[in-house]
């Protein structure tokens, strides 16, 4: 293996408002290797990744190709520079045949007369295929191939425009055993010929099993780089990628725990999650962990009735759920807060106190008027009670901050009379300063009597919050800690699945 | 310190009323309005005769009726393309029912009903069956034009009472001709239940946002139905006065109506993209349109030329509107 590395990247420096996303990161990549890059969420995985691949420009650093300064300001100089990146959604187009998504835009080659040379262009794709080893037959359309074969036509794809380095970014989410075993096969392949791979995965096995050397990112730093997969202990890998502390201490109110609020049983969706068991208590905080992709959003979702599910029962304050709907779940006296609070959580077109009483118009209106005096008193009294900084309650949500819309989704449930509050990433995009406020509100919510769940990517967040913390992987339920016994490192390793330690 | 902060406060909230006014919403149209009238008005001395203007909202009525139907189901993220259709088919059934002596508003009630028919299939389509709107009108457009056809075997019906004549169509309240008095009505009762009630509180809220509606426990498949039958119920009352108007129920009556009241509702402000536009704004847009074509005819403009003025004007004007927002 040649050992002066092909790329590198020193210093690289990238901040978003408000976030330092990476912060002085120093990465290489010799020729013929595959570099494992291993993280939480929010490491600053992606950012990486994006700068290599063109679609982000870091704010300071200097990137080498092959000893020359280079400079990625798109992803079509990353390109011709040989980098290509594998996306877990794919850039292809699916009503077009192999042969064509491989050539798109490069059809230039196949030229005759005018035309492109159809044939052609199939036996240059036949050719790469074959090269990595695959039957597929570049006249099929796109859309008739499997996720694992519209991959290896990915891959293809960024070989048949001169790629020496192959971004993958969670390449084996959506794939089977079988499948994952096959596209080792092929990694190696493009090892073998020189060409080097970024693999980013939250799965150790497969970065024990395929990696040569591993880098671990956390909050944007760079904590090591190991040269070899044997360097160190798996459970050693784990602390390093969390091993932060808890920086903002969060805290805890002591509540007595009190009835059961809600009971979910075997609750089952194929293909979502499976065997989903678990009880809350009055008075608890109730803390969701596990990757990005476990499950817990679907879980949560289908609890509230916004998604179907296919088995099981949810008691909520002592009635089955039947047939459930957001609507249904709303009077019951449940709420979710969904993750994304711009597309499902807020009308952003429409001002702070319609979209608070929406969930519950007819609190201020019978079947003739809504009464705005009495939706103006009830908006303003929770506006002044959760310090939602604005000059007005008319005020269109669009305008208000990442914070203060998430105050008004908070609002929402409490105008709502909730008995249930469902946090899905609640603090998600928003400054210390108000994550403050909103773990101070959850936390003077539980001592009212309301039960709460939060579901977070943040380990701190969790751990700071809650009275109990369910850990999901691949959709089931991997684990739960109790307040006191919970650390960073069992929840991670619940989450990645090294059961062991707990 | 406190009494300077009121103050500096006081002249902050003057300077966002005049800056309100400027950026309203309805400020563009107006001012096209104005200048439409004022230009007009030098030309030819009969514009701004009382009879005229008159004959201007008369005209305009119809339009005006049947474009804040297809507001409220342009205010929830659809479109309605059976409008003219169905006004037709409307009309065709109220003139059968008279026809057949059926007493009127037995008649009117049956006209009523069909539209408020064909707007809950169009909703049942587009809520439950997922079909994108323009599609499912698209289809209503033909269907009821079809049915209409076969009601009356292609051929008007003609001939009616005088006492359904003079409400619907010819008669007048005090000075306003009847179809005016009933446009009115319509926009009020429209204004209301956008502004007043739930139900339009759901309609602004899914077409600002279908999902994040439904996550708030809006019933969104029975809203949308709800606002399809809505606009059903507007385009009889236009089908009704049209009939009265031409002592006649045409198969081919209302043809191209949907264009001019889709095109009042987005001259008037409304969003192709739901949430955002009012019924005021698609009356004034209305009339945009109404005060134009009743310029060109009595400057004796070609009906040829009128259309491509027509058209440029529906575009000019929603261009405007964006270029000045996307400024803002």
């Amino acid at each position: 293996m040649d050992q002066a590395p092909f790329l590198t990247m020193s210093n690289i420096c990238k901040s978003f408002p408000g976030v330092q996303a990476l912060k002085n990161v120093d990465f290489d990549l010799r020729k013929g290797e595959v570099h494992c890059i291993l993280g939480e969420n929010g490491a600053g995985k992606s950012t990486l990744i994006k700068i290599l691949s063109g679609a982000l420009r870091e704010d300071s650093g200097v990137i080498r190709v092959d000893g020359k300064a280079v400079t990625l300001d798109s992803p079509a100089r990353a390109h011709e520079l040989g980098f290509s990146t594998i996306y877990q959604e794919f850039n292809l187009c699916p009503n077009l045949s192999v042969a064509a998504n491989m050539f798109l835009g490069e059809e230039k080659q196949f030229k005759n007369k005018g035309l492109i040379d159809k044939a052609k262009m199939r036996s240059k794709a036949k050719e790469y295929l074959t090269k990595l080893g695959v039957e597929i037959s570049p006249s099929v359309r796109l859309s008739s191939l499997t996720v694992a074969q519209q991959q290896v036509v990915e891959i293809s794809k960024a070989l048949s425009r001169g790629a020496k380095v192959i971004i993958m970014d969670e390449p084996t989410a959506s794939l089977s055993g079988e499948e994952v075993e096959r596209l080792f096969e092929t990694i190696c392949l493009l090892r073998e010929n020189g060409v080097s791979i970024v693999y980013i995965s939250h799965r150790l096995d497969e970065i024990f099993e395929i990696g040569d050397r591993i880098t671990i990112l956390r909050d944007g730093t760079k904590v090591k780089t190991l040269e070899s997969t044997k360097e160190i202990p798996r459970e050693e890998i784990v602390a390093l990628m969390v091993g932060r502390k808890l920086e903002d201490w969060i805290p805890k109110i002591k509540t007595e725990k009190g009835k059961e609020i809600l009971k979910i049983t075997d609750l089952n969706s194929e293909g979502k999650f499976y065997d989903i068991n678990f009880t809350l208590y009055e008075g608890e905080i109730l803390g969701f962990s596990g990757l990005v992709g476990s499950g817990r959003t679907e879980v949560m979702r289908a609890i509230f009735g916004a998604d179907p599910y296919d088995k099981g029962t949810i008691w909520f304050d002592g009635k089955e759920m039947e047939k459930n709907n957001p609507s249904k779940a709303i009077k019951a006296g449940m709420y979710l807060l969904p993750e994304n609070r711009k597309d499902q959580g807020l009308i952003l077109l429409l001002p702070i106190s319609q979209n608070v009483t929406l969930p519950r118009l007819s609190l201020v209106s019978n079947i003739f008027k809504i009464s705005k005096g009495k939706e103006r008193e009830a908006v303003e009294h929770y506006s002044k009670e959760l310090n939602i900084k604005t000059p007005t309650i008319r005020r269109l949500v669009k305008f208000l901050s990442g914070g203060n819309q998430q105050k008004c989704v908070l609002a929402k449930g409490l105008f709502s009379r909730s008995k249930l509050l469902i946090f899905d990433e609640p603090t998600r995009g928003i400054d210390v300063g108000t994550k403050a406020e909103i773990y101070d509100l959850i936390n003077s919510l539980v001592v009212e009597g309301i039960g709460i769940i939060v579901v977070s990517s943040e380990l701190p967040e969790i751990l700071g919050l809650c009275d109990r913390i369910i850990v999901m992987k691949d959709g089931t339920i991997a684990g739960e800690l109790e307040r006191g016994h919970a650390t960073q490192e069992a929840a991670m390793a619940l989450a990645l699945g090294e059961g062991g330690i707990n | 310190m406190k009494n300077v902060n009121e103050k500096s406060n006081k002249k902050l909230t003057r300077m966002n009323s005049l800056k309100d006014i400027l950026v309203s919403q309805y400020f563009v149209i107006i001012v096209i309005l104005l200048v439409m009238g004022i230009t007009i008005s030098f030309l030819s001395p009969v514009f701004l005769t009382s009879r005229n203007l008159l004959n201007v909202l008369l005209q305009t009525s119809i339009n005006i009726i049947v474009a804040v139907g297809v507001t409220m189901v342009i205010l929830t993220g659809g479109i309605d393309l059976g409008v003219g259709s169905v006004v037709a088919l409307t009309g065709v059934t109220l003139g059968t029912m008279l026809k057949a002596n059926f007493p009127i508003p037995i008649a009117f009630l049956l006209a009523v009903l069909v539209g408020a028919f064909t707007g809950i299939i169009n909703g049942l389509l587009v809520s439950k069956g997922k079909v994108p709107a323009f599609v499912a009108t698209l289809g209503m457009m033909s269907v009821a034009r079809g049915l209409s056809l076969i009601i009356t075997g292609g051929r008007s019906i003609y001939v009616f009472p005088k006492s359904f004549l003079n409400f619907f169509g010819i008669g007048y309240l005090w000075f306003i001709p009847m179809p005016v008095v009933i446009a009115i009505v319509v926009v009020i009762v429209a204004h209301y239940i956008l502004n007043q009630t739930r139900f339009g509180r759901y309609v602004y809220s899914i077409g600002g946002n279908a999902e994040a509606a439904r996550l708030a426990g809006v019933k969104v498949s029975s809203m949308l139905i709800m606002t399809y039958m809505f606009a059903g119920v507007t385009y009889a009352i236009g089908g009704t006065i049209l009939t009265a108007r031409l002592n006649s129920a045409q198969p081919i009556a209302g043809n191209g109506y949907e264009l001019d009241a889709i095109a009042a509702a987005v001259i008037g402000g409304t969003s192709l993209s739901g949430g955002v536009g009012t019924v005021w704004g698609t009356v004034l847009g209305a009339l945009i349109m109404g005060v134009l074509r009743n310029g060109l005819n009595l400057l004796n403009i070609s009906s040829y030329i009128q259309q491509v003025l027509i058209g440029t004007v529906i575009v000019g004007a929603v261009l405007i509107d964006r270029l000045r927002n996307n400024k803002a």
